[in-house]
């Protein structure tokens, strides 16, 4: 630089010489000032992905620089986030590339103290040698006298944080290898909603997508914190907002949800069906109810069978209730057309028959529970397709009046009373919602796990899809159900699915007992109409994909192969089975069960169990370093020299070091494609998978026993992607989920199917995804440039249809049922459904079509059913099947409450529930059991913002850590008055299963309650914290129990009971002697709280 | 220089202090702002971490304050954009707006009602059922307020004013910028801001605040927490634009019956000449940690300069010592916001650990 352009540039010569007189700008101004460029316009390329965090799938830019990632922002082109992130969303740059990952293989020997390094090809070695013994050792061929063909020695939790290819390898690598014990977070987070949705429409997803949510007259969030958990999603409900709709928050607290509605209620934890309940009966003694949709598209005209008997006529159990088994026999639940057909018995009935055979109740049980209820997630239950119906309504069976006298005691005053809410508050809602419905208008409804983790979880579910039935709600614009999903694919997770009781598509896994043969599988899980009819061929391709040419008409497609259920498997009888020494070898891909899921000493102390356990993650959460620095260690339960186990831990790829996809809450493909190469030793999950299948068939080649047979015949082969670490191709496993015909084509729906095994599918509800061999999934036209359904961006399931059961927005003969609420409609002379979205419906069925009487499948589809996998093509206000703990929606009392059921003196909690007899699982006494006011308060467990679930991709983050760095309890003024406990001070939560301690945050925002005549008080807490991280601090799931929903095994962990004191908790041994102390006071014993009937 | 009033570039209306400072009256950008609608605002924090993921700014203190949801505390040099979350009780509000009523569904708020913050959360005894005066309709409904704070660039910027190194500066875009290869950590700008926002970084010295993303408006992009914001409670664009969108929103709440709703810091005629990025509130700006009637501190800087300059003389030697003396000394100097910040009124009332 010469002197004179030095000269020219000094600031002091531009300030004299210049237009800047005062030297404050222009002069001003520095070199590097002048010379500012950005990282994100210097980026050497930008890759389109999606955020990793919560389920409303923001589109995210992630620029690439040097082969860095250098940031990320959102995509402006979605049109579900049109650019913005949350603080999480905001903080992936950190999360992706920041210190706290990671990057080398660590490996625990047993009884070691501390970790020591391993190399990547060494420790895959191992872990394969591992699976390979353990399968062995855990081996069953039989098991009570029926093949199942499976290994009980091997179990693995997670897959919501992963993509669906890596879902698909997971569950495909292990059910290969008979492990049945294969889990993720749908399970403790959603599985409800699949059986409550599922058994309501025939699908377990939700029913619209959020940005809908704008043409919402009125939108009713329970059982959700919206605006904290989903915030980008809660643009839409905003945007509603704006256009004059209603919003209204029933939630136990006021969060920042309620402080953008326009009324909140607040309720007791754990009395919503009572809430619900109470806004259906309104609806029917009011006529408020859309007369002409409810004859038209629900079961209110079908008459039940005079067998059926309430739980009004039989003080709190329905008909067919045994108390000694603990379950219902559905059978009188049916429609009148008598007893369900034998040629198409509900699995659960079909395999009751065939137990009268045996004479067996055993086993009875063991099918009931292993979880067929979530079946239903894209094929509703069985039942007859053209049952009795009376459109008068005024039959005393028929479902309408069934409904009336079920809720006729759900009256303002009972929710006053056992729900805490004024009778005003209540009064207003239901005005709210009904005035916001009709022909001319529609409401929806959003939920998410404060409606799933109860006992009585699907039934929360069920009760909001009888409601929003009624007010003909469902397939229409501004209507729906939204279940909003917490992490990037759960939904994902559970269509193709890392769960015990599922194999892809909603596609049953088969019962030991029920399912000998592909003919007694088909025979017992479809439907006579509609899609589900059509389950051979979904079931056929399947299997193809899974075993490729082993697969023959021959050897029934290998369906031998699968391994067998013989009750639940679910993650809570893993454990359970971890405690007992079953379980040797254990997976956690992404999940963090020994701070996120209920009872979380029993995680560990099961983990303790262990022979090995492999860990993937980012860092080092809780479930990795349990046995070095686990609140056991402290308490002095456990010795790390003295526990064997195993423990690998692998650094996993991120989502911006893979190509992948990941469904959203409004059942949205979205495809990320990578961006770089992952760091060190981190590796994709699809990589893991890949390369431990590889190596367990390597060493089991030229294997003669028959068990390994199932493994070899496994179809392995996928291409790898050029570069450094072999990483399979996630469009190769796309594309096999996709499904090809016999030239070997992509399919492009699900329809060109068959069963004769010339076709194989992976995921039968996700055909189409690769139609026209183009990754739909990657689609992404601007939102700018189309309209609000955005139909051409990503790929939704079924068919890319963004609005379930849409033929319900137009009236029986295809017209909408108003202008406003227009969204498809029949076009007379095209003969075609047209409109907004892709019809819900065969697309060229005349509203007029009437099947002749020996129809089946989607033949049988009436040109007026818009429920089209439902067994009668009905929406279900009664569910004559599909749910193991009743047909109705009934109110109980939480398994842990300080109040009676005010409903049934002899029925507190539902009779039904699943409930663990185990040490470290007591239960405490409820309502006027003595003992109760030991643990007098509610507790709710809730989510932040500024975290994400059990805190493995937020307590590691300084720029989320410090915005709430520490465990809290949300507590009244009055409570706070009442037990002494200072703002900013200690508190000190405890119950029957273990003490934290948390800094407490006085709040008129929670609000005690009267009920039941009484003060109640509840306490609020989030679950976002464990001991290792940044910002450390106890779990709230160590206080919660592990009792279930019958129907799909989620826990209860959003109304238990507590006793709350200031001050910190004991340490060490001092600990467990306290929370003993508390169990001596209140006199709680093996047995208490677990009664089926009292 | 004579024909321009030096007092006009220090005070009073301003329509145009981008081509005042310097810049080519028609070549430069159009003047940019933030309009902050706090009532649409959720309290995610998503600008506080979009900001600091762009800017790089470090995380600043792991602990829990006590005041409501608000762990960030205040504006500081590492911290740019605030959250504030003012929980209030009918008790004390009246009776009751729902808050972030949307346009048409707004509930009224009392004529006259008293609007006075809770700060922070309540204590215990505070209130509980029967505690609390119900208001006429016999509830006693809550608000919990929540705004997203940051860097005003005022029109008249004082800490610009007083920056002796030429490191504070207004931009093309109308904005007010700290040059971090500039600044020398004198820290005059901090007791000049009437905001208390900026402030010196301890272990670096120099000043730190939001910088509107300077970088990004020169690439044609808007700021991080613009962008990110969920609800679009956060608004960037031509100042003159969101001055009037913004009286039309005051307008629609009012309408609506959110009597509260008025703005803060878009007034040209006010303290500061009006701000750079100004807000829509729903009470009082004390509520929410804002000064009520903020004034340039240089407004009478002509007759501080006399005051100033015997100063700098009595400090000259001074000055030199501190040449003298090596760069980590100078930046390990010690930073007199925390003072400042103490005695300026916050959202709410922080707990001791």
């Amino acid at each position: 630089m010469g002197v004179r352009s030095r000269m020219l540039e000094w600031p002091v010569y531009r300030q004299l010489t210049g237009k800047d007189p005062l030297g404050r700008g222009a002069a001003a101004k520095s070199r590097q000032s002048a010379a500012l460029t950005t990282r994100n316009a210097t980026a050497d390329r930008v890759v389109k992905s999606v955020c990793p965090y919560c389920a409303v799938g923001c589109g995210q830019n992630v620029y690439v620089k040097d082969e860095k990632v250098v940031q990320i922002e959102g995509d402006p082109d979605s049109p579900v986030s049109r650019g913005r992130l949350c603080p999480k969303g905001s903080a992936t740059l950190q999360l992706t590339t920041g210190s706290a990952r990671e990057r080398h293989v660590l490996y625990r020997p047993p009884h070691a103290t501390e970790w020591q390094r391993l190399g990547l090809d060494e420790a895959m070695d191992m872990v394969a040698d591992r699976v390979v013994r353990t399968r062995r050792e855990g081996w069953e061929d039989e098991h009570d006298g029926v093949p199942v063909n499976r290994t009980m020695g091997i179990a693995s939790l997670g897959g919501a944080c992963l993509d669906n290819e890596e879902n698909y390898l997971i569950k495909k690598l292990l059910t290969g290898l008979g492990v049945v014990q294969v889990e993720n977070q749908a399970r403790v987070c959603h599985s409800s909603t699949v059986a409550g949705l599922g058994t309501s429409f025939g699908r377990g997803g939700a029913t619209t997508f959020m940005q809908d949510l704008q043409h919402s007259d009125c939108i009713v969030i329970q059982g959700s914190n919206f605006a904290e958990a989903h915030p980008v999603g809660f643009q839409w409900v905003m945007e509603a907002k704006a256009r004059g709709a209603r919003v209204i928050h029933v939630d136990p607290r006021y969060t920042r949800t309620s402080a953008l509605s326009d009324q909140h209620v607040p309720i007791r934890a754990g009395t919503d069906i009572a809430f619900l309940g109470a806004i259906i009966n309104h609806v029917l003694t009011e006529g408020k109810d859309f007369r002409d949709y409810v004859l038209a598209y629900t079961n209110a005209a079908t008459i039940v069978s005079e067998e059926f008997a309430d739980t009004e006529d039989l003080d709190g159990v329905f008909s067919g209730f045994d108390a000694e088994e603990r379950a219902y026999d559905p059978t009188t639940w049916s429609y009148s057309t008598g007893p369900v057909q034998a040629a198409s018995g509900d699995r659960a009935t079909l395999y009751t028959e065939h137990l009268e055979n045996r004479g067996g109740t055993e086993q009875q049980e063991s099918v009931q529970e292993a979880g067929g209820s979530e079946s239903h997630g894209s094929g509703g239950a069985v039942a007859v397709p053209e049952p009795e119906r009376d459109p008068t309504l005024r039959h005393p069976r028929c479902v309408y009046q069934i409904l009336r006298r079920h809720y006729a005691r759900y009256t303002p005053e009972l929710v006053e009373k056992v729900c805490g809410v004024p009778r005003e508050d209540f009064l207003a809602v239901c005005d709210a919602l009904t005035a916001g419905s009709g022909r001319e208008r529609t409401s929806a409804f959003v939920y998410a796990v404060g409606w799933t983790q109860h006992t009585t979880g699907s039934q929360y579910i069920r009760a909001a899809s009888v409601l929003q039935l009624l007010l003909g709600n469902i397939g229409r614009p501004g209507g729906g159900i939204q279940a909003l999903r917490g992490h990037a694919s759960i939904q994902g997770s559970s269509d193709i699915p890392t769960l015990f009781n599922l194999l892809p598509g909603y596609l049953p896994m088969p019962h030991a007992h029920a399912h000998q043969d592909l003919d007694s599988f088909i025979l017992g899980s479809r439907t006579e109409k509609g899609y589900w009819g059509d389950m051979r061929k979904y079931m056929v391709s399947l299997l193809k994909a899974y075993y490729g040419d082993a697969a023959t008409a021959e050897n029934d497609f290998c369906f031998g192969h699968l391994p067998r259920l013989t009750g639940s498997h679910s993650t809570y009888d893993t454990v359970m089975a971890q405690l007992d020494g079953r379980c040797k070898g254990y997976f956690l891909m992404g999940e963090n069960p020994a701070v996120g899921s209920a009872n979380a000493r029993l995680q560990r102390l099961g983990m303790a169990q262990l022979d090995w356990l492999v860990v993937r993650d980012f860092s080092l959460i809780e479930s990795a370093t349990w046995w070095k620095d686990g609140p056991e260690i402290e308490s002095g339960e456990l010795r790390t020299e003295d526990v064997g186990t195993e423990v690998f831990f692998f650094p996993a790829a991120s989502h911006t070091e893979k190509s992948g996809s990941f469904t959203n809450t409004n059942r949205w493909l979205q495809w990320h494609a990578a961006a770089v190469e992952p760091e060190g030793d981190a590796r994709s999950d699809l990589w893991f998978m890949y390369h431990l299948g590889r190596r367990i068939k390597e060493r089991l080649a030229g294997s003669t026993d028959p068990a390994d047979r199932p493994v070899l015949d496994l179809a392995w082969d996928y291409p790898l992607e050029e570069g450094p670490i072999a990483e399979p191709s996630a469009e190769a496993v796309l594309k096999e989920i996709n499904g090809r015909g016999p030239d070997g084509r992509l399919l492009g729906a699900y329809t060109q199917l068959a069963d004769d095994g010339s076709t194989s599918c992976g995921c039968w509800i996700y055909c189409g995804v690769y139609a026209d061999g183009v990754n739909q999934a990657n689609r992404r036209k601007p939102h700018t440039e189309q309209d609000w359904v955005a139909a051409e961006w990503a790929w939704a399931w079924p068919a890319n249809r963004r609005i379930l059961y849409n033929r319900a927005s137009a009236d029986p003969d295809g017209v909408p049922w108003s202008e406003r609420k227009a969204y498809v409609w029949w076009d007379e002379e095209t003969g075609r459904w047209t409109g907004h979205d892709n019809a819900d419906f065969i697309p060229d069925r005349a509203p007029s079509y009437v099947p002749p009487p020996d129809a089946s499948g989607p033949d049988a589809i009436r040109g007026d059913d818009p429920f089209v996998m439902q067994a009668d093509g009905k929406g279900w206000l009664y569910a004559p099947a599909g749910l193991m703990d009743g047909p109705l929606p009934t109110h109980y009392e939480p398994q842990d409450s300080p109040f009676h059921n005010a409903l049934y003196e002899r029925q507190s909690r539902s009779p039904v529930r699943t409930v663990k007899e185990r040490e470290g699982n007591r239960y405490h006494p409820s309502g006027n059991e003595p003992g109760a006011e030991v643990y007098p308060y509610v507790v709710t467990t809730h989510r932040l913002t500024e975290h994400f679930t059990a805190g493995g991709m937020s307590r590691w983050s300084p720029y989320l850590a410090e915005l709430q760095p520490e465990f809290f309890c949300e507590v009244s003024p009055a409570l706070a008055a009442e037990r002494g406990l200072e703002h900013g001070g200690w508190a000190t939560i405890v119950t029957a299963r273990n003490a934290v301690e948390a800094r407490v945050m006085v709040t008129e925002r929670i609000r005690p309650l009267t009920v039941h005549g009484r003060t109640v008080h509840q306490i609020g807490l989030p679950f976002h914290w464990g001991p290792n991280g940044i910002a450390p601090g106890d779990a709230a799931n160590e206080l919660t129990a592990i009792a279930q929903d019958p129907s799909t095994h989620i826990q209860e962990d959003k109304a238990l009971t507590a006793d709350i004191r200031p001050g910190r908790r004991p340490r060490g041994a001092d600990l467990p002697r306290f929370v003993a102390g508390y169990r001596e006071r209140a006199g709680i014993t093996a047995t208490t709280g677990t009664e089926a009937r009292s | 220089m004579s024909e321009i009033d030096i007092r006009s570039l220090l005070s009073g209306p301003e329509p145009d202090p981008a081509t005042d400072a310097g810049y080519d009256r028609d070549g430069h950008p159009e003047r940019v702002g933030f309009f902050t609608d706090t009532s649409v605002c959720i309290g995610c924090k998503a600008c506080e971490v979009a900001c600091k993921e762009w800017n790089a700014i470090p995380e600043d203190g792991l602990s829990l304050t006590g005041m409501s949801y608000d762990n960030t505390g205040d504006l500081g040099a590492s911290t740019w954009r605030h959250v504030a979350f003012i929980e209030q009780s009918a008790v004390t509000r009246g009776p009751g707006t729902t808050a972030g009523a949307g346009p048409e569904t707004g509930a009224t708020a009392g004529p006259g009602a008293p609007a006075t913050a809770v700060p922070g959360t309540a204590a215990p005894g505070d209130g509980g059922p029967g505690a609390a005066v119900p208001g006429p309709d016999g509830r006693t409904e809550l608000r919990w307020l929540m705004s997203s704070d940051v860097c005003k660039h005022c029109t008249h910027a004082a800490c610009l004013d007083v920056c002796p190194t030429g490191s504070l500066f207004r931009t093309e875009f109308g904005t007010v910028v700290v040059q971090e290869d500039i600044c020398n950590g004198c820290g005059y700008c901090v007791p000049a801001c009437p905001y208390g926002v900026i402030e010196q970084r301890p272990q670096d010295g120099r000043a730190f605040k939001c910088t509107m993303c300077y970088d990004r408006l020169g690439e044609g992009q808007e700021p991080a927490c613009a962008k990110a914001c969920p609800t679009d409670s956060i608004q960037f664009g031509p100042l003159d634009e969101l001055r009037d969108r913004a009286r039309r929103r005051v307008e629609q709440l009012k309408d609506a019956g959110v009597a509260d709703a008025r703005l803060y810091g878009e007034d040209p005629e006010d303290g500061v000449g009006g701000d750079g990025a100004f807000f829509l509130l729903l009470d009082d700006p004390e509520v929410y940690g804002l000064p009520p009637d903020p004034v340039v501190t240089t407004r009478d800087l002509p007759r501080m300069w006399a005051h100033a300059g015997a100063a700098a003389l009595s400090l000259l030697g001074g000055v030199a010592a501190a040449f003298l003396t090596s760069p980590a000394v100078r930046r390990r100097g010690g930073s007199v916001t925390r003072a400042t910040r103490a005695a300026r009124p916050g959202p709410g009332r922080g707990i001791g650990r």
